[in-house]
Protein backbone atom coordinates (compact mmCIF):
# COMPACT_ATOMS: atom_id res chain seq x y z
CA UNK A 1 0.00 0.00 0.00
CA UNK A 2 1.35 2.96 -0.67
CA UNK A 3 1.06 6.03 1.63
CA UNK A 4 -1.88 8.44 0.57
CA UNK A 5 -1.29 12.10 2.34
CA UNK A 6 -4.79 12.98 1.66
CA UNK A 7 -6.49 10.28 3.41
CA UNK A 8 -4.38 10.97 6.39
CA UNK A 9 -5.16 14.55 6.54
CA UNK A 10 -8.65 13.56 6.42
CA UNK A 11 -8.04 12.43 9.96
CA UNK A 12 -6.62 15.73 11.24
CA UNK A 13 -9.47 18.10 11.90
CA UNK A 14 -7.68 20.98 12.81
CA UNK A 15 -6.13 21.17 9.04
CA UNK A 16 -9.24 22.16 7.38
CA UNK A 17 -9.44 25.66 9.40
CA UNK A 18 -8.04 29.10 8.14
CA UNK A 19 -5.68 31.16 9.66
CA UNK A 20 -5.83 34.97 8.70
CA UNK A 21 -8.18 33.94 6.04
CA UNK A 22 -5.86 31.41 4.62
CA UNK A 23 -5.81 27.76 4.58
CA UNK A 24 -3.89 26.70 7.53
CA UNK A 25 0.00 25.26 6.43
CA UNK A 26 0.90 23.78 9.43
CA UNK A 27 4.72 23.63 9.12
CA UNK A 28 5.44 23.23 13.39
CA UNK A 29 5.31 19.73 14.12
CA UNK A 30 8.74 19.27 15.93
CA UNK A 31 7.02 21.73 18.42
CA UNK A 32 4.24 19.83 18.75
CA UNK A 33 1.94 17.83 16.17
CA UNK A 34 -1.37 17.71 14.97
CA UNK A 35 -4.14 14.60 16.55
CA UNK A 36 -6.28 12.73 14.75
CA UNK A 37 -9.87 12.20 15.47
CA UNK A 38 -9.23 8.66 16.54
CA UNK A 39 -6.71 9.87 19.04
CA UNK A 40 -9.21 12.60 20.31
CA UNK A 41 -11.95 10.22 20.03
CA UNK A 42 -10.10 7.66 22.02
CA UNK A 43 -9.67 10.22 24.99
CA UNK A 44 -13.38 11.48 24.71
CA UNK A 45 -14.90 8.38 25.13
CA UNK A 46 -12.45 7.44 27.60
CA UNK A 47 -13.69 10.29 29.91
CA UNK A 48 -17.44 9.88 28.71
CA UNK A 49 -17.53 6.27 29.50
CA UNK A 50 -14.09 4.58 31.65
CA UNK A 51 -13.02 7.43 34.04
CA UNK A 52 -12.13 6.30 37.29
CA UNK A 53 -8.61 6.38 39.01
CA UNK A 54 -6.14 3.79 38.41
CA UNK A 55 -4.58 0.77 40.38
CA UNK A 56 -6.99 1.88 43.63
CA UNK A 57 -10.18 0.78 43.25
CA UNK A 58 -12.25 -2.44 43.55
CA UNK A 59 -15.16 -1.20 41.17
CA UNK A 60 -16.22 -1.25 37.72
CA UNK A 61 -14.39 2.10 36.39
CA UNK A 62 -11.46 1.80 38.12
CA UNK A 63 -10.99 -1.22 36.88
CA UNK A 64 -11.97 -0.18 33.16
CA UNK A 65 -9.28 2.76 33.76
CA UNK A 66 -6.45 0.90 35.32
CA UNK A 67 -6.63 -1.91 31.94
CA UNK A 68 -6.99 1.06 29.66
CA UNK A 69 -4.01 2.45 30.84
CA UNK A 70 -2.29 -0.32 31.33
CA UNK A 71 -3.30 -1.35 28.03
CA UNK A 72 -1.40 1.86 26.74
CA UNK A 73 1.38 1.06 28.04
CA UNK A 74 1.86 -2.20 26.77
CA UNK A 75 1.29 -0.48 23.48
CA UNK A 76 3.76 1.79 23.70
CA UNK A 77 6.36 -1.00 24.88
CA UNK A 78 5.61 -2.88 21.97
CA UNK A 79 6.16 -0.01 19.40
CA UNK A 80 9.33 0.69 20.34
CA UNK A 81 10.08 -3.31 21.18
CA UNK A 82 10.73 -3.02 25.10
CA UNK A 83 11.31 -6.18 26.53
CA UNK A 84 8.55 -5.75 28.92
CA UNK A 85 5.68 -2.99 29.67
CA UNK A 86 7.07 -2.94 32.87
CA UNK A 87 10.12 -0.96 31.18
CA UNK A 88 7.72 1.34 30.11
CA UNK A 89 7.37 4.72 32.54
CA UNK A 90 4.98 7.30 32.02
CA UNK A 91 5.76 10.73 32.89
CA UNK A 92 4.51 14.29 32.38
CA UNK A 93 6.76 14.78 29.16
CA UNK A 94 10.52 14.05 28.31
CA UNK A 95 11.51 17.00 30.21
CA UNK A 96 10.55 14.83 32.95
CA UNK A 97 11.83 11.42 31.77
CA UNK A 98 15.77 13.29 31.54
CA UNK A 99 15.23 14.95 35.00
CA UNK A 100 14.06 11.45 36.47
CA UNK A 101 17.06 9.46 34.94
CA UNK A 102 19.73 12.47 36.00
CA UNK A 103 18.19 12.51 39.35
CA UNK A 104 17.80 8.83 39.58
CA UNK A 105 20.21 7.78 38.19
CA UNK A 106 22.99 10.14 39.61
CA UNK A 107 22.13 8.98 42.61
CA UNK A 108 22.47 5.72 41.94
CA UNK A 109 25.77 6.16 40.48
CA UNK A 110 26.75 8.20 43.68
CA UNK A 111 28.71 10.76 41.57
CA UNK A 112 31.53 12.22 42.65
CA UNK A 113 33.68 14.81 41.68
CA UNK A 114 36.00 13.40 38.95
CA UNK A 115 33.33 11.70 37.17
CA UNK A 116 31.97 12.97 33.74
CA UNK A 117 28.82 13.06 31.72
CA UNK A 118 29.09 13.48 27.84
CA UNK A 119 26.43 15.58 25.85
CA UNK A 120 26.41 17.16 22.69
CA UNK A 121 26.17 21.00 21.31
CA UNK A 122 22.76 20.37 19.84
CA UNK A 123 20.77 19.03 22.76
CA UNK A 124 17.56 20.63 23.33
CA UNK A 125 17.59 22.37 26.74
CA UNK A 126 16.10 19.72 28.46
CA UNK A 127 19.31 17.55 27.93
CA UNK A 128 21.15 20.12 29.00
CA UNK A 129 20.11 21.66 32.64
CA UNK A 130 19.04 18.69 33.88
CA UNK A 131 22.94 17.70 34.18
CA UNK A 132 24.52 20.82 34.39
CA UNK A 133 22.50 20.61 38.05
CA UNK A 134 23.13 17.17 38.68
CA UNK A 135 27.28 18.11 38.32
CA UNK A 136 26.49 21.21 40.67
CA UNK A 137 24.86 18.77 42.74
CA UNK A 138 27.94 15.96 42.26
CA UNK A 139 30.80 17.67 41.63
CA UNK A 140 30.85 15.74 38.20
CA UNK A 141 32.32 17.13 35.04
CA UNK A 142 29.87 18.23 32.08
CA UNK A 143 31.26 17.34 28.75
CA UNK A 144 30.43 17.74 25.44
CA UNK A 145 30.35 16.78 21.72
CA UNK A 146 30.70 20.02 19.25
CA UNK A 147 29.10 20.17 16.09
CA UNK A 148 30.30 20.09 12.51
CA UNK A 149 29.60 22.53 9.94
CA UNK A 150 27.39 20.40 8.28
CA UNK A 151 25.37 20.19 11.48
CA UNK A 152 27.04 16.57 12.84
CA UNK A 153 28.10 15.51 15.96
CA UNK A 154 31.73 16.33 15.76
CA UNK A 155 33.58 13.26 16.62
CA UNK A 156 36.58 13.37 19.52
CA UNK A 157 37.94 9.78 20.15
CA UNK A 158 39.20 11.23 24.06
CA UNK A 159 35.86 12.38 24.86
CA UNK A 160 34.12 8.67 26.75
CA UNK A 161 36.58 7.55 28.43
CA UNK A 162 37.06 5.66 32.01
CA UNK A 163 35.88 8.51 33.80
CA UNK A 164 32.69 8.54 31.78
CA UNK A 165 29.33 7.63 33.46
CA UNK A 166 26.41 8.43 31.69
CA UNK A 167 25.86 9.82 27.97
CA UNK A 168 23.31 11.25 27.01
CA UNK A 169 22.58 12.52 23.39
CA UNK A 170 19.82 13.61 21.21
CA UNK A 171 19.03 10.97 18.73
CA UNK A 172 17.56 13.15 16.13
CA UNK A 173 17.86 17.31 16.43
CA UNK A 174 15.32 19.27 16.81
CA UNK A 175 16.85 22.33 15.37
CA UNK A 176 19.12 20.76 12.41
CA UNK A 177 16.95 17.62 11.74
CA UNK A 178 20.07 15.80 12.19
CA UNK A 179 19.49 11.80 12.62
CA UNK A 180 22.50 11.02 14.67
CA UNK A 181 24.10 7.74 14.31
CA UNK A 182 24.68 6.63 17.47
CA UNK A 183 26.09 2.87 17.59
CA UNK A 184 29.72 4.54 17.81
CA UNK A 185 28.90 6.12 20.38
CA UNK A 186 26.82 3.99 22.48
CA UNK A 187 29.35 1.20 21.91
CA UNK A 188 32.16 3.24 23.16
CA UNK A 189 30.33 4.01 26.44
CA UNK A 190 29.56 0.63 27.49
CA UNK A 191 33.09 -0.27 26.74
CA UNK A 192 33.85 2.21 29.62
CA UNK A 193 31.08 1.22 31.64
CA UNK A 194 29.09 4.45 30.78
CA UNK A 195 25.17 4.34 30.34
CA UNK A 196 23.45 6.04 27.97
CA UNK A 197 20.30 7.63 27.15
CA UNK A 198 19.28 9.10 23.96
CA UNK A 199 16.51 11.79 23.98
CA UNK A 200 14.09 10.36 21.30
CA UNK A 201 11.75 13.13 21.33
CA UNK A 202 12.06 13.58 17.83
CA UNK A 203 13.00 10.35 16.34
CA UNK A 204 10.42 8.55 17.88
CA UNK A 205 7.51 10.41 16.47
CA UNK A 206 9.11 10.35 12.70
CA UNK A 207 10.98 6.89 12.56
CA UNK A 208 11.12 3.34 13.42
CA UNK A 209 12.83 3.13 16.92
CA UNK A 210 13.82 -0.15 18.14
CA UNK A 211 15.37 0.09 21.94
CA UNK A 212 16.90 -3.44 21.48
CA UNK A 213 18.71 -2.09 17.93
CA UNK A 214 19.74 1.04 19.20
CA UNK A 215 21.37 -0.71 22.65
CA UNK A 216 20.88 2.08 24.87
CA UNK A 217 19.89 1.87 28.31
CA UNK A 218 17.22 4.68 28.45
CA UNK A 219 15.24 6.50 25.76
CA UNK A 220 13.09 9.29 26.36
CA UNK A 221 9.98 10.95 24.36
CA UNK A 222 6.69 12.34 24.37
CA UNK A 223 3.13 11.92 23.71
CA UNK A 224 2.34 15.46 21.80
CA UNK A 225 4.73 15.32 19.03
CA UNK A 226 3.66 11.78 17.70
CA UNK A 227 0.07 12.66 17.57
CA UNK A 228 -1.15 12.93 21.00
CA UNK A 229 -1.98 14.71 23.95
CA UNK A 230 0.60 16.93 25.69
CA UNK A 231 0.63 15.96 29.27
CA UNK A 232 2.09 12.41 29.37
CA UNK A 233 5.51 11.52 28.43
CA UNK A 234 7.74 8.17 28.37
CA UNK A 235 10.80 6.61 29.55
CA UNK A 236 11.85 3.49 28.96
CA UNK A 237 14.79 2.16 30.54
CA UNK A 238 16.41 -1.41 30.93
CA UNK A 239 14.65 -3.34 33.57
CA UNK A 240 17.34 -4.56 35.38
CA UNK A 241 18.69 -0.83 36.09
CA UNK A 242 14.96 0.77 36.56
CA UNK A 243 15.03 -2.10 39.38
CA UNK A 244 18.16 -0.46 40.69
CA UNK A 245 17.18 3.00 40.80
CA UNK A 246 15.40 4.61 43.75
CA UNK A 247 12.63 6.87 43.16
CA UNK A 248 12.08 10.20 41.86
CA UNK A 249 9.05 12.11 42.77
CA UNK A 250 7.50 10.53 45.68
CA UNK A 251 4.07 9.90 46.98
CA UNK A 252 0.91 7.77 46.52
CA UNK A 253 1.20 4.47 44.10
CA UNK A 254 5.16 4.28 44.32
CA UNK A 255 5.04 2.54 47.76
CA UNK A 256 5.37 -1.02 48.24
CA UNK A 257 4.36 -0.51 52.19
CA UNK A 258 4.63 2.75 54.56
CA UNK A 259 4.70 3.34 58.10
CA UNK A 260 5.18 6.21 60.39
CA UNK A 261 9.06 4.86 60.71
CA UNK A 262 9.57 4.16 56.73
CA UNK A 263 8.76 3.40 53.30
CA UNK A 264 9.33 0.92 51.24
CA UNK A 265 8.47 1.22 47.34
CA UNK A 266 7.38 -0.79 44.67
CA UNK A 267 9.36 -2.41 41.87
CA UNK A 268 9.31 0.16 38.72
CA UNK A 269 6.84 1.26 36.58
CA UNK A 270 4.91 2.20 39.30
CA UNK A 271 7.96 3.53 41.79
CA UNK A 272 8.86 5.82 39.05
CA UNK A 273 4.92 6.89 38.64
CA UNK A 274 4.10 8.74 42.25
CA UNK A 275 0.79 10.04 42.24
CA UNK A 276 -2.33 10.01 40.00
CA UNK A 277 -1.03 9.33 36.39
CA UNK A 278 -2.19 10.99 32.93
CA UNK A 279 -4.78 8.42 32.36
CA UNK A 280 -6.99 9.86 29.27
CA UNK A 281 -3.30 11.26 28.69
CA UNK A 282 -2.35 7.43 28.32
CA UNK A 283 -5.38 6.17 26.26
CA UNK A 284 -4.79 9.20 23.86
CA UNK A 285 -1.15 8.21 23.47
CA UNK A 286 -2.07 4.78 23.13
CA UNK A 287 -4.61 5.65 19.95
CA UNK A 288 -2.06 7.74 18.41
CA UNK A 289 0.87 4.51 18.64
CA UNK A 290 -2.27 2.35 17.18
CA UNK A 291 -2.73 5.24 14.72
CA UNK A 292 1.15 5.45 13.52
CA UNK A 293 1.48 1.34 13.67
CA UNK A 294 -1.99 0.74 11.01
CA UNK A 295 0.23 2.93 8.69
CA UNK A 296 3.88 2.05 9.50
CA UNK A 297 7.12 3.88 10.46
CA UNK A 298 8.45 2.82 7.46
CA UNK A 299 6.09 4.10 5.47
CA UNK A 300 5.51 7.47 7.49
CA UNK A 301 9.93 8.43 7.55
CA UNK A 302 9.30 7.72 3.67
CA UNK A 303 6.62 10.07 3.26
CA UNK A 304 9.00 12.59 5.46
CA UNK A 305 11.76 12.01 3.51
CA UNK A 306 10.38 12.81 0.04
CA UNK A 307 8.73 15.80 1.92
CA UNK A 308 11.95 16.86 3.17
CA UNK A 309 14.06 16.20 -0.11
CA UNK A 310 11.37 18.53 -1.83
CA UNK A 311 11.59 21.08 0.88
CA UNK A 312 15.66 21.07 0.78
CA UNK A 313 15.64 21.75 -2.75
CA UNK A 314 12.86 24.05 -3.06
CA UNK A 315 14.65 26.46 -0.08
CA UNK A 316 17.68 26.43 -1.31
CA UNK A 317 16.35 27.90 -4.82
CA UNK A 318 14.95 30.87 -2.84
CA UNK A 319 17.53 33.79 -3.05
CA UNK A 320 18.94 34.84 0.85
CA UNK A 321 17.94 31.34 2.45
CA UNK A 322 20.33 29.87 4.26
CA UNK A 323 19.62 26.35 5.69
CA UNK A 324 21.43 24.82 9.04
CA UNK A 325 21.69 21.31 9.47
CA UNK A 326 22.66 18.46 6.35
CA UNK A 327 22.14 19.54 3.61
CA UNK A 328 20.77 16.77 1.97
CA UNK A 329 17.84 13.87 3.21
CA UNK A 330 20.57 11.58 4.09
CA UNK A 331 20.46 11.18 7.46
CA UNK A 332 18.34 13.69 8.81
CA UNK A 333 14.48 13.97 9.25
CA UNK A 334 11.90 16.33 8.24
CA UNK A 335 12.96 19.66 10.57
CA UNK A 336 14.25 22.53 8.46
CA UNK A 337 16.11 25.26 10.63
CA UNK A 338 16.94 28.47 8.39
CA UNK A 339 18.14 31.90 7.87
CA UNK A 340 16.53 34.61 5.60
CA UNK A 341 19.22 37.85 4.78
CA UNK A 342 18.66 40.32 6.81
CA UNK A 343 15.28 39.39 8.71
CA UNK A 344 14.78 38.30 11.74
CA UNK A 345 13.27 35.01 12.36
CA UNK A 346 10.37 37.11 14.60
CA UNK A 347 9.72 38.72 11.61
CA UNK A 348 9.85 36.27 9.18
CA UNK A 349 7.54 34.54 11.11
CA UNK A 350 4.83 36.88 11.41
CA UNK A 351 4.65 37.67 7.37
CA UNK A 352 4.47 33.93 7.36
CA UNK A 353 1.80 33.71 10.08
CA UNK A 354 -0.10 36.19 8.22
CA UNK A 355 -0.45 33.94 5.09
CA UNK A 356 -1.63 30.99 7.41
CA UNK A 357 1.97 29.53 7.43
CA UNK A 358 2.76 28.17 10.79
CA UNK A 359 6.62 27.89 11.33
CA UNK A 360 7.91 28.34 14.49
CA UNK A 361 10.59 31.28 15.28
CA UNK A 362 13.62 31.59 17.89
CA UNK A 363 16.11 29.51 19.71
CA UNK A 364 14.00 26.29 19.72
CA UNK A 365 15.15 25.60 23.02
CA UNK A 366 18.47 24.86 22.14
CA UNK A 367 20.60 28.27 22.20
CA UNK A 368 23.72 26.29 22.04
CA UNK A 369 22.65 25.13 19.03
CA UNK A 370 22.09 28.61 17.80
CA UNK A 371 25.19 29.95 18.93
CA UNK A 372 27.55 27.46 17.01
CA UNK A 373 25.94 28.73 14.31
CA UNK A 374 26.22 32.42 15.36
CA UNK A 375 23.00 33.62 15.25
CA UNK A 376 20.33 34.50 18.03
CA UNK A 377 17.61 32.58 16.52
CA UNK A 378 16.34 31.24 13.65
CA UNK A 379 12.92 29.91 11.47
CA UNK A 380 12.33 26.20 11.75
CA UNK A 381 9.53 24.54 9.17
CA UNK A 382 8.80 20.90 10.37
CA UNK A 383 6.88 18.34 8.69
CA UNK A 384 5.00 15.23 9.72
CA UNK A 385 3.10 12.53 8.21
CA UNK A 386 0.89 15.26 7.13
CA UNK A 387 2.57 17.28 5.09
CA UNK A 388 2.02 17.93 1.38
CA UNK A 389 4.65 19.58 -1.17
CA UNK A 390 1.87 22.19 -1.55
CA UNK A 391 2.24 23.09 1.73
CA UNK A 392 6.05 23.77 0.86
CA UNK A 393 5.45 25.62 -1.92
CA UNK A 394 3.41 27.87 0.17
CA UNK A 395 6.41 28.60 2.46
CA UNK A 396 8.38 29.45 -0.44
CA UNK A 397 5.65 31.99 -1.56
CA UNK A 398 5.84 33.32 2.03
CA UNK A 399 9.46 33.97 1.64
CA UNK A 400 8.81 35.40 -1.27
CA UNK A 401 6.64 38.03 0.60
CA UNK A 402 8.81 38.78 3.58
CA UNK A 403 11.95 39.51 1.12
CA UNK A 404 9.11 41.81 -0.61
CA UNK A 405 8.28 43.08 3.42
CA UNK A 406 11.54 43.64 4.22
CA UNK A 407 13.26 44.26 0.94
CA UNK B 1 -3.55 42.89 4.79
CA UNK B 2 -3.55 42.36 8.74
CA UNK B 3 0.47 42.73 8.72
CA UNK B 4 -0.05 46.58 7.48
CA UNK B 5 -0.89 47.30 11.41
CA UNK B 6 2.31 45.83 12.22
CA UNK B 7 4.51 46.84 10.21
CA UNK B 8 4.15 50.69 9.33
CA UNK B 9 6.29 52.43 6.86
CA UNK B 10 7.47 54.33 10.12
CA UNK B 11 8.67 51.33 11.68
CA UNK B 12 9.93 49.91 9.01
CA UNK B 13 11.85 53.21 8.84
CA UNK B 14 13.68 53.34 11.69
CA UNK B 15 14.37 49.41 11.85
CA UNK B 16 16.53 49.84 8.46
CA UNK B 17 17.88 53.22 9.38
CA UNK B 18 18.25 53.37 13.14
CA UNK B 19 18.56 56.43 15.12
CA UNK B 20 21.60 56.71 17.47
CA UNK B 21 22.37 53.35 17.25
CA UNK B 22 26.00 52.14 18.78
CA UNK B 23 27.40 52.29 22.73
CA UNK B 24 28.69 55.33 23.54
CA UNK B 25 30.97 56.20 26.39
CA UNK B 26 30.90 58.41 28.99
CA UNK B 27 27.73 56.48 30.51
CA UNK B 28 25.81 56.83 34.02
CA UNK B 29 24.16 53.90 34.12
CA UNK B 30 24.02 50.37 31.77
CA UNK B 31 21.06 47.48 31.47
CA UNK B 32 21.05 44.31 29.34
CA UNK B 33 17.40 42.64 29.07
CA UNK B 34 17.18 39.93 27.09
CA UNK B 35 13.72 38.21 25.93
CA UNK B 36 14.24 34.62 27.46
CA UNK B 37 11.15 33.04 24.99
CA UNK B 38 12.88 34.26 21.34
CA UNK B 39 16.56 35.13 22.23
CA UNK B 40 16.40 38.92 21.41
CA UNK B 41 18.76 41.13 23.21
CA UNK B 42 19.72 44.50 24.08
CA UNK B 43 21.92 46.93 25.63
CA UNK B 44 21.28 50.26 26.66
CA UNK B 45 23.60 53.16 28.50
CA UNK B 46 21.88 56.36 29.42
CA UNK B 47 23.76 59.50 30.46
CA UNK B 48 22.31 62.21 32.29
CA UNK B 49 24.04 65.99 32.14
CA UNK B 50 22.54 69.12 33.34
CA UNK B 51 19.21 67.40 34.32
CA UNK B 52 18.27 65.75 31.24
CA UNK B 53 19.26 62.61 29.59
CA UNK B 54 22.05 64.38 27.63
CA UNK B 55 22.77 60.83 25.71
CA UNK B 56 21.32 57.39 25.42
CA UNK B 57 23.07 54.66 23.38
CA UNK B 58 22.31 51.08 22.60
CA UNK B 59 22.76 48.46 20.95
CA UNK B 60 21.18 44.94 20.23
CA UNK B 61 19.88 41.90 18.24
CA UNK B 62 16.83 41.78 17.49
CA UNK B 63 13.56 42.07 15.36
CA UNK B 64 12.53 44.66 13.33
CA UNK B 65 9.76 45.73 16.07
CA UNK B 66 12.34 45.96 19.11
CA UNK B 67 15.33 47.55 17.07
CA UNK B 68 12.46 50.15 15.52
CA UNK B 69 11.29 50.33 19.34
CA UNK B 70 15.15 51.36 21.07
CA UNK B 71 15.30 53.65 17.86
CA UNK B 72 12.24 55.34 18.79
CA UNK B 73 12.97 55.51 22.08
CA UNK B 74 16.36 57.33 21.26
CA UNK B 75 14.61 60.18 19.00
CA UNK B 76 11.97 60.76 22.06
CA UNK B 77 13.42 60.70 25.20
CA UNK B 78 17.02 62.03 23.90
CA UNK B 79 17.72 65.74 25.87
CA UNK B 80 14.70 65.14 27.98
CA UNK B 81 14.46 65.62 32.12
CA UNK B 82 13.37 62.54 34.04
CA UNK B 83 10.01 64.27 34.38
CA UNK B 84 8.80 64.59 30.87
CA UNK B 85 10.69 60.85 30.04
CA UNK B 86 8.84 59.21 32.52
CA UNK B 87 5.74 60.71 31.07
CA UNK B 88 6.21 59.81 27.89
CA UNK B 89 7.74 56.18 28.82
CA UNK B 90 4.57 55.64 30.73
CA UNK B 91 2.20 56.67 27.81
CA UNK B 92 4.55 53.87 25.39
CA UNK B 93 3.85 51.55 27.99
CA UNK B 94 -0.01 52.12 27.84
CA UNK B 95 -0.02 52.25 24.69
CA UNK B 96 1.40 49.19 24.12
CA UNK B 97 -0.45 46.74 26.93
CA UNK B 98 -3.98 48.69 26.03
CA UNK B 99 -5.10 45.46 23.02
CA UNK B 100 -5.25 48.20 20.44
CA UNK B 101 -8.13 50.09 22.42
CA UNK B 102 -5.70 53.06 23.53
CA UNK B 103 -5.56 56.27 21.04
CA UNK B 104 -1.97 57.10 21.13
CA UNK B 105 -1.09 60.69 21.26
CA UNK B 106 1.13 62.09 18.37
CA UNK B 107 2.06 64.93 21.08
CA UNK B 108 3.50 62.49 23.45
CA UNK B 109 4.94 59.86 21.24
CA UNK B 110 5.61 61.17 17.67
CA UNK B 111 6.81 58.03 15.77
CA UNK B 112 6.07 56.30 18.48
CA UNK B 113 2.42 55.73 17.39
CA UNK B 114 3.20 53.57 15.03
CA UNK B 115 3.85 51.24 17.39
CA UNK B 116 -0.49 50.94 18.01
CA UNK B 117 -0.88 47.74 15.91
CA UNK B 118 1.38 46.36 17.58
CA UNK B 119 -0.70 46.28 20.87
CA UNK B 120 -2.57 44.09 18.94
CA UNK B 121 0.09 41.57 18.32
CA UNK B 122 0.66 40.02 21.89
CA UNK B 123 2.86 37.69 20.85
CA UNK B 124 5.20 40.93 19.75
CA UNK B 125 4.13 43.77 22.33
CA UNK B 126 6.98 42.42 24.17
CA UNK B 127 9.56 42.90 21.23
CA UNK B 128 8.46 46.45 21.63
CA UNK B 129 8.39 46.80 25.32
CA UNK B 130 12.34 45.59 25.32
CA UNK B 131 14.14 48.93 25.30
CA UNK B 132 11.77 50.50 27.40
CA UNK B 133 12.47 48.14 30.23
CA UNK B 134 16.13 48.48 29.51
CA UNK B 135 16.25 51.82 29.12
CA UNK B 136 13.80 51.97 32.76
CA UNK B 137 16.89 49.67 34.94
CA UNK B 138 19.85 51.87 33.08
CA UNK B 139 18.42 55.04 34.18
CA UNK B 140 17.09 53.16 37.54
CA UNK B 141 21.86 52.59 37.77
CA UNK B 142 22.12 56.12 36.92
CA UNK B 143 19.88 57.10 39.73
CA UNK B 144 16.52 58.16 38.01
CA UNK B 145 13.71 57.31 38.69
CA UNK B 146 11.47 57.31 35.29
CA UNK B 147 9.05 54.79 36.77
CA UNK B 148 5.26 55.08 37.41
CA UNK B 149 3.25 52.94 38.93
CA UNK B 150 1.45 52.68 35.29
CA UNK B 151 5.00 52.09 33.75
CA UNK B 152 5.09 48.43 35.56
CA UNK B 153 4.96 46.19 33.34
CA UNK B 154 2.69 43.33 33.94
CA UNK B 155 4.68 40.21 31.76
C1 LIG C 1 14.91 17.03 21.17
C2 LIG C 1 13.91 17.41 22.22
N1 LIG C 1 14.12 17.04 23.49
C3 LIG C 1 13.24 17.33 24.46
C4 LIG C 1 12.09 18.05 24.21
C5 LIG C 1 11.17 18.38 25.35
O1 LIG C 1 9.92 17.85 25.18
P1 LIG C 1 8.79 18.21 26.25
O2 LIG C 1 8.70 19.71 26.22
O3 LIG C 1 7.55 17.56 25.77
O4 LIG C 1 9.27 17.72 27.55
C6 LIG C 1 11.84 18.47 22.91
C7 LIG C 1 10.64 19.25 22.57
O5 LIG C 1 10.55 20.43 22.64
C8 LIG C 1 12.77 18.14 21.89
O6 LIG C 1 12.57 18.53 20.63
Amino acid sequence: MTFDVVRVRADFPILTREVNGHPLVYLDSANTSQKPAQVIKAMRMHNERHNGNVSRSVHTLGTEATSAYEDARGKVAAFVGASTPDEIVFTKNSTEAINLVAYSLGQHLALKPGDEIVISEMEHHSNIVPWQLLCERTGATLRWFGVTDEGRLAPDDDLINERTKIVSIVHMSNVLGTINDVSGIVARAHEVGALVLLDCSQSVPHLPVDVQALEADFIAFTGHKMLGPTGIGVLWGRYSLLAEMPPFLAGGSMIETVTMGGTTFAAPPARFEAGTPPIAEAVGLGAAVDYLTALGMEAVHQHEQDITAYALKTLTDVPGVEIFGPATPEGRGGTLSFGVDGVHPHDVGQVLDALGVEVRVGHHCAKPTCARFGVPAMTRASFYLYTTTDEIDALARGLDQVKKVFG
Amino acid sequence: MMLDGLYQEIILDHYKHPHGRGLRDPFNGEAHHVNPTCGDEITVRVSSAAGEFSDISYDGLGCSISQASASVLYELLRGRSPEDAAGIHEAFVALMQGRGQVEPDEDVLGDGIAFAGVAKFPARVKCALLPWMAFKDAAARAGIDVSSEASEVKA
